[in-house]
């Protein structure tokens, strides 16, 4: 899948860079850890730039587009910012037959942005995912971590304007 | 001593209900009414019946509380732990009886299911080792180290029949002789935890509820196999899974059932999680094995078979999470007790994970051979809303799908596989007459296209050009010519892919052309969508004698599409339309219908 490189300026601060330093210093005996380092750095910054992928080549002693070429192809890995509030919605088979394509062009047109995206007051992004395990209750939508079962289009006004602030 | 537990499921279903709350407050109500010396409370893993979750089961009646919320928690205390009468309301229908309640295992959903794999989910707490051990955990690993050689403990796995349970099939005894055959110093085993096929679950709810007995059975692998290390492969998307499979690891290393030495018997084993990052192809045992080393998942071509160069270059046997957990019990009950279940060439049982169009959604295991109409009429509680069924998708992304015609068929390996589906992991998806069978094979294509993950040719360049095709049919610009294009470049793929994931991404395209190909040629020559799905095909038409010129639909439709004037009947302009069916949703007198 194509994944888009943010433009948003970075951030980071002193803090973040010492956990991250400290997590690549545990680990950088063993190269076939660069994933898991790569998914620590995602838990400290919440995606991860260029600049935090240069960090992890370099103290790695692996080459940046190793770094690169794994975070383009796994589907976790964040190469723009989430929004505060993080929707997804379940597109797995049990969800889909339930009608959850219905419920992500519902949060589109009412977010006025696609999946993948952040709004631009950086308050929701949208991404649609697969199967979160939850089929008993498709279809399924996540904000952060709280679950939206057994679902319908209709309800999704509701459910947004519980994340006002 | 406790008089009274009280089981509540903590599987991941269960816990997006808000199971979590239901036990916090449990606790604190148990609390304050003095009876937390006597009543204990237990999370546990999966029940299977979804559908009615958050499940809470009291002993020693067997009570079965279904859809309970935090608000029904004081009652249940009050009255049940404190005053020994039931809550009848709460009670899932079927349990109920004159004056007292059914055993479970006596209620359609139950009854027909034989737990094997799933023998401890829902019945002890995974957090803890004592209870794994409490119901006979690590014996199995105790007699293979104590009573049988390595290659006896093969000789028992051949002899059960026991079969690759993620999908392949392939007999689990022979795949680790290839492995114990080679000579090599450093040998790994490897447990397979990507549940990547939409729709599938059981190796979660075996990883929730029952971790240690993946650790038992890598372990017994490990012996069988002369692998000293072993690597479980999670997917990061399943928290409760890793963070339950972590505390057992750590559990079995106090208890010195991981280590050095383990029962005294010089074998040394010990096991690492690593975890996916959302890439279905690394179910794929090679890509899962470079995936692990630290790379991109790609899958490497084969032979060299892992048994002979697997993870890091080494001899590694990869089994999946369901084929694993039926070992123990294999190794404790015997092979001719697994064998004597189950059809002549797929023996033991099989988890399916139900959903889609079906009542009863949740886990089921079943001996093989059990008809799918079984499963579906009577273990599934049939179709919701008196639909029709229509078909039941098996082996999600990779499979096929089974029409009503075939309902009988006994589900396993081989005769799946001869009616052109496949098991694959256990998925069973079922759909009714509103399902469009075309947008389903466009469904599992996008899926495909997205996950290919590039190396080859055939898959990537392959499966998007068969979704074009596809997307034209859906659009109504196919011509019968494009059918036959999609079926022969279907074929090529199948034939040319580099691993699994291409070599059956056409599969649920020729299922759903072999039995479905009315609804495809619907869409082509008559340019219309049977089930009234493809958005494209559809036209949304006001019954004018239903109309009763509300205007309702005219006010709520965004294209401005809807004209008409008070207490008359309304009409559609199809050129404006988009097709939202937000005018269908808003009419109270059902007078608009897609056509």
């Amino acid at each position: 899948m194509l994944k888009k490189i943010s433009k948003i300026p970075f951030k980071g601060t002193a803090e973040q860079e010492e956990k991250l330093r400290k997590v690549i210093d545990e680990n950088k005996q063993d190269k076939s850890m660069l994933m898991h380092v790569m998914q620590e750095a995602q838990l400290i910054y919440g995606y991860l730039p260029y600049e935090v992928q240069v960090m992890i080549a370099e103290g790695m002693n692996v080459p940046l587009e190793k770094v690169y070429g794994v975070s383009t192809f796994y589907a976790q890995f964040a190469l723009s910012p989430k929004g505060k509030y993080r929707i997804s919605v379940c597109l797995g088979t049990a969800c889909y037959v339930k009608g959850s394509q219905e419920i992500l062009d519902e949060l589109c047109n009412r977010l006025g942005i696609g999946p993948d995206e952040c709004s631009e007051d950086g308050k929701f992004s949208l991404e649609a995912c697969r199967c979160i395990g939850a089929c008993g209750l498709a279809p399924v939508m996540m904000i952060n971590d709280d679950v939206y079962g057994k679902i319908t289009a209709k309800d999704v006004a509701d459910i947004l304007a519980k994340y006002k602030d | 001593m406790y008089r009274s537990h009280v089981l509540v499921c903590g599987g991941t279903g269960c816990t997006s209900s808000n199971s979590a709350a239901i036990i916090e407050k449990l606790e604190s109500e148990i609390a304050a009414k003095g009876l937390a010396e006597e009543v204990k409370v237990i999370k546990t893993g999966c029940f299977g019946l979804c559908a009615l979750g958050p499940i809470m089961i009291v002993y020693p009646e067997g009570c079965f509380y279904s859809q309970v919320k935090v608000d029904d928690v004081p009652e249940i205390v009050e009255e049940h732990l404190l005053k020994g009468r039931m809550v009848k309301r709460l009670l899932y229908d079927e349990t109920v009886k004159e004056d007292t309640v059914k055993s479970l295992n006596e209620t359609k959903f139950y009854a027909k299911q034989k737990r094997v794999a799933l023998r401890n989910c829902g019945v002890i707490d995974p957090e803890n080792i004592d209870e794994y051990i409490a119901f006979d955990g690590y014996q199995a690993l105790a007699k293979c180290l104590k009573e049988y050689t390595p290659e006896q403990v093969i000789q028992i796995v051949k002899d059960s029949g026991l079969r690759g349970r993620g999908g392949g099939g392939f007999p689990t005894g022979l795949k680790w002789e290839f492995t114990s055959k080679n000579s090599a110093p450093q040998k790994y085993v490897v447990c397979n935890a990507d549940e990547g096929d939409p729709g599938a679950f059981m190796d979660r709810s075996v990883l929730e509820g029952d971790p240690h007995c993946i650790v038992e059975a890598m372990t017994i692998c490990g012996y069988a196999t002369g692998a000293t290390e072993g690597y479980i492969y999670v997917r990061a998307e399943y928290p409760i899974a890793v963070k339950r499979l972590k505390i057992a690891i750590k559990e079995a290393r106090e208890y010195g059932l991981l280590g050095k030495n383990i029962f005294d018997s010089g074998f040394d084993f010990d096991l690492h999680i690593r975890l996916g990052a959302g890439a279905f192809v690394c179910g794929e045992e090679t890509a899962l094995m470079t995936s692990i080393e630290g790379n991109r998942g790609e899958p490497r071509p084969r032979p060299p078979y892992p048994a002979v160069k697997g993870l890091f270059a080494s001899p590694t046997t990869e089994n999946n999470v369901e084929t694993f957990a039926n070992i123990p019990q294999i190794i404790l009950k015997g092979a001719e007790y697994f064998a004597s279940m189950g059809t002549e060439k797929s023996k033991g049982t099989k988890v399916f994970a139900l959903g889609g169009k079906i009542n009863n959604t949740g886990l089921v295991e079943i001996p093989m051979g059990t008809t799918l109409r079984e499963i579906i009429e009577e273990i599934g509680g049939g179709i919701p809303n008196g639909k029709k069924f229509k078909a039941a998708q098996t082996g999600g992304p990779s499979g096929g799908c089974i029409p009503a015609s075939l309902m009988d068929t006994e589900i396993d390996y081989d005769n799946l596989t001869a009616i052109g589906c496949m098991m694959g992991s256990g998925g069973l998806i079922v759909m009714d007459e509103d399902n469009c069978m075309v947008d389903i094979a466009k469904f599992f294509l996008d899926f495909t296209v997205d996950e290919s993950c590039g190396k080859c040719a055939p898959c990537r360049i392959g499966t998007k050009r068969m979704r074009e095709i596809l997307e034209k049919i859906t659009d109504g610009k196919a011509t019968l010519e494009d059918l036959d294009k999609l079926e022969k470049l279907a074929h090529y793929i199948k034939d040319n892919s580099l691993c699994g994931l291409g070599q059956t991404a056409p599969n649920p395209v020729l299922a759903t052309l072999k039995f479905f190909r009315d609804e495809y040629e619907a869409h082509v020559v008559d340019k219309k969508c049977p089930a009234g799905v493809c958005k494209a095909l559809l036209n949304y038409v006001i019954d004018p004698e239903k109309c009763i010129g509300c205007t309702l639909c005219a006010r709520n439709c965004p294209a401005g599409a809807i004209t008409g004037t008070v207490k008359n009947p309304h009409v559609i302009d199809t050129a404006k339309c988009i097709k939202c069916g937000a005018c269908m949703s808003a009419c109270k007198k059902q007078a608009i219908s897609k056509q």
